[in-house]
């Protein structure tokens, strides 16, 4: 039962208030009951005064018809019990009980034990000592009596009657008792009010700090547990939704950026295992049919050499050994994927690639009735390709188009033109290194299939790692830290922490702090620290200007990639085939576009088609 | 004993064994086709042969077991390596372990009778030496310089100035081949791969062989002198001759698998 975290924070928040409130409220009707009481004796106080000064002048002419007649008329008052004067010897004179009267007062009684604790009496008493508050029986209410000493003066002693002789200091007593009833009923009252307060009061408090506990703690804490349930099952997508800025939305912040990198790391586990299976179905399938294709190439290449004087035979036997050429390149490209291998490049015309892709998938097309639509540019220069692996490139790509094309009508463009672009947007950071020559680039986070540069950043005491976009003008940092305060950006090299930061020069466009790395062999690359300014300079690409690529397109009708989808095409062992791909395809194709320093792009609309568009520079 | 065949083939498919069959008996050879080491080493107790040819990839002893059973058994026949799993590392241990020749599948005719004659013709010049005849004749000796590696009989490499490595044929691959016209280079800013192919030299009797670099690289300069002047390179291998200029990508892991070039040859 106690082991929510928000019923523990409740009774514990609880308890301090039910103590607070209940001590005030306690020291509250104690000061309330001595108010009402001390108001009580000022009152009783003053009218025993008011008696003794009324019944002064009967009582100097000996006229005790008239004090009789006074105290009588006083006594009348509700709230008196009783008013009495008894001489020095404790006989009763004057009460308004007349059937006391002459008799003894005893001298241990309550009105008498304030000056008669000690056997000497006392004769000058504090207002304190001369009040008493006592009950004649425990049920009866609570009475208050007050004496008041008639002192001897002048006019008692030198009076007619000479009663009093002039040594004597206390004549008498007169002793009031009011009844306290109604005080009580008032104490009682305000001792009720005080007590409902409270509880009201507690109830209340308990009832908002329940409120917030569930709103500020509760439910993020379930939401947490909730999350940490999610991924426990293996859900590696959940994110917690915003929860503030408070520790348990910077927890749900941190909670959410670890499954993200723990989602990562599965997929990247994933993909190595899937890499090394594919290498050893690759060992396999290279032995197994390298030794058909063996049989199928030396025989045919043989009978090659054995008929060269029969032309047309010999024309059909150099497409076979050609083939047998090609199947044993892509044999050991399937090898050579799982071993990363190096292209072997040479001047090429792409167009005669493009046409050569063609060929081979041209009886697919026809079977599936799509129309290719070919626009290729004559004039091209040659560009620097391996020519198997680009042509492996285009089937790939016309593959790929003729499956996405579902219902007929289909149609395939393919094109080529020399353009020039501006290295804004294109030139990538291949490597990037510190002053202390440690590299700078991440393979493990990607955008678009390319390393980033991974760099620190200090920001208003929190430190974290930006992963910056190697293309140059595009911004598609990833921050895995959150910049606050974005004048105050600290860049350092993740290995050796030595400062990145340019000196003495500040962002042309919004006057932030600078940073930058050497880009080898291309000079320093600079970029402003501001996420939100977007000033980035290449100095070595810039001054190269505009450069001559071969743009070459594919496009297709068919059904388009999910916009989801778009971003992950280029990595390894993403397919929307299902069985019928391997998901490498594209991954191939990405990584000999790369190792050709070229750039493929993909745009796609669900329903319309998508089109493909290659990059290659032309050596200048 | 006398030498009845020329080869012995050993691989575990039939059809190859029957192509490379066909291909040698095409060239007047006669060759003693196995289907696995066992038989081969077998037949090697009885018979003397002057080239094996022999697959990496085979049940019961592989190819690697088999040159050490050959090394153990002092059996000096010139030994082909032949796989359909052409790794470099296969490549690489092949020429280590002391196979002359590695060739991957599949191969064209021209391949495998042109490796069949290079072997044929290392075995003959180390008969040749072993019995000591005609010694001056037809062994002519180019000392290799001290610092220079190489790849089994094939190819050296030396490490210059400045992370730059020189890759030529070693005098013994120059000899047991014919007369060199025509080098096929590879080009500038090419990578280079230890024990793949990175030149073909075609020879006089129409053949084309080709030729295994010994480590791996980008090509940074190409000996132009030799395409006009073939010549060069069997005149001066080590130095005059060389092939290319290269940035080696991996020298300290693949020096490994390289022996000093004046090491004992045969």
């Amino acid at each position: 039962m106690f082991t929510k975290i928000g019923l523990k924070l409740i009774l514990a928040v609880g308890l301090v208030t039910v103590i607070i409130i209940g001590i005030y409220s306690y020291f509250s009707i104690q000061s309330q009951a001595e108010l009402f009481l001390s108001t009580a004796e000022s009152h009783a106080n003053k009218l025993s005064d008011t008696i003794k000064r009324s019944t002064h002048s009967s009582m100097l002419l000996n006229r005790s018809d008239e004090t009789h007649q006074i105290i009588n008329t006083i006594g009348e008052e509700p709230q008196i019990h009783e008013i009495r004067i008894f001489n020095k010897d404790g006989i009763i004179i004057y009460s308004t009980r007349e059937d006391l009267i002459g008799t003894m007062v005893d001298k241990k009684a309550e009105s008498c034990y304030a000056c008669h604790t000690a056997n000497e009496p006392l004769e000058k008493l504090s207002m304190s000592e001369r009040m008493r508050i006592y009950r004649v029986n425990p049920d009866s209410s609570r009475l208050l009596g007050i004496i008041n000493p008639i002192y001897n003066e002048k006019s008692c002693w030198e009076a007619d009657c000479h009663v009093h002789p002039e040594d004597k200091t206390v004549l008498g007593v007169l002793d009031i008792t009011i009844n306290l009833k109604d005080v009580d009923d008032q104490i009682s009252r305000s001792e009720f009010n005080s007590i409902l307060f409270a509880i009201i009061a507690i109830t209340a408090i308990s009832i908002i700090i329940t409120l917030f506990i569930r709103i500020l703690v509760v439910r993020p804490v379930r939401e947490l547990v909730n999350a940490t349930k999610q991924i426990g099952v293996g859900n590696l997508n959940y994110t917690i939704k915003d929860l503030g800025t408070d520790e348990l939305g910077l927890l749900a912040q941190s909670f959410n950026s670890m499954t993200r990198k723990l989602s990562e790391a599965r997929t990247q586990l994933f993909q190595s295992d899937k890499m090394a299976s594919l290498g050893r179905l690759a060992a396999g399938v290279a032995h197994e049919i390298n030794n058909p294709l063996t049989g199928v190439l030396t025989y045919s290449s043989f009978l090659l050499k054995r008929t060269q004087n029969n032309s047309e035979l010999n024309e059909d036997l150099k497409v076979i050994v050609r083939e047998t050429k090609r199947s044993r390149e892509i044999v050991k490209s399937l090898l050579d994927f799982s071993r990363q291998s190096v292209p072997k490049k040479h001047d090429a015309d792409i167009n005669e690639i493009i046409s050569n892709a063609i060929s081979v998938v041209d009886n697919q097309l026809s079977l599936k009735q799509i129309k290719l639509d070919k626009n290729l540019d004559s004039t091209l220069p040659k560009i620097t390709v391996d020519s198997n692996q680009m042509q492996q490139v285009f089937i790939n790509l016309l593959v790929n188009a003729a499956d996405a094309i579902a219902e007929k009508n289909g149609m395939i463009k393919i094109s080529s033109a020399l353009i020039s672009l501006s290295p804004y947007g294109i030139a990538h950071i291949k490597t990037a290194v510190c002053p202390k020559r440690h590299d700078l680039t991440e393979n493990e986070i990607r955008i678009d299939g390319m390393p980033t540069i991974k760099v620190k950043v200090k920001s208003n005491g929190n430190e974290g790692f930006i992963h910056l976009d190697p293309v140059y003008g595009k911004h598609r940092h990833q921050y895995n830290i959150e910049i606050v305060d974005k004048k105050r950006i600290h860049v350092s090299c993740p290995r050796c922490n030595i400062s990145l930061m340019k000196e003495d020069f500040s962002c042309p466009d919004c006057g932030s702090t600078v940073y930058n790395f050497e880009v080898p062999p291309q000079g320093f690359f600079e970029s402003c620290t501001n996420p939100a300014c977007k000033w980035q300079r290449w100095n070595a690409i810039d001054e190269a200007g505009e450069r001559n690529y071969v743009e070459l397109k594919v496009s297709d009708n068919g059904g388009g990639i999910p916009v989801d989808d778009l971003p992950k095409i280029f990595e390894p062992f993403f397919s929307t085939k299902g069985q019928k791909g391997t998901g490498l395809g594209l991954a191939v194709i990405w990584g000999i576009i790369d190792n050709h320093d070229g750039i493929i792009n993909v745009e796609s609309e669900v329903g319309k088609g998508t089109t493909f568009t290659i990059h290659l520079p032309v050596k200048i | 004993m006398s030498s009845e065949k020329d080869i012995l083939m050993i691989d575990d498919e039939q059809v190859i064994l029957d192509a490379v069959n066909k291909i040698a008996s095409a060239e007047g050879l006669k060759v003693d086709p196995v289907l696995n080491a066992e038989k081969a080493l077998e037949k090697l107790s009885s018979n003397k042969y002057s080239l094996i040819l022999c697959d990496i990839m085979m049940t019961g002893i592989d190819g690697f077991m088999f040159l050490e059973e050959l090394y153990k058994k002092k059996i000096k026949t010139p030994v082909i390596m032949i796989t359909g799993y052409s790794t470099v590392e296969n490549a690489v241990k092949s020429l280590t372990n002391g196979a002359i020749d590695f060739i991957p599948k599949p191969f064209t005719f021209e391949e495998i009778s042109s490796a069949i004659n290079r072997g044929l013709k290392f075995s003959s010049l180390q008969k040749n030496i072993t019995q000591g005849k005609n010694k001056s004749e037809s062994v002519t000796y180019v000392p290799c310089p001290p610092k220079y590696k190489r790849l089994g009989n094939i190819s050296w490499m030396n490490l210059e100035s400045e992370g730059i490595a020189a890759v030529g044929a070693t005098d013994l691959f120059l000899e047991i081949i014919n007369d060199v016209l025509k080098i096929e280079l590879m080009e500038l800013e090419d990578e280079i791969v230890q024990g793949n192919v990175c030149a073909r030299f075609e020879t006089d009797d129409s053949l084309v062989h080709n030729f295994l670099s010994p480590l791996s690289g980008r090509i940074i300069e190409r000996n132009n002198k030799l395409s006009g002047n073939p010549k060069l390179l069997e005149k001066d291998p080590y130095f005059e001759g060389w092939l290319y200029k290269v940035i080696p990508s991996d020298v300290e892991f693949e020096e490994k698998y390289l022996v000093p070039c004046s090491s004992d040859r045969m």
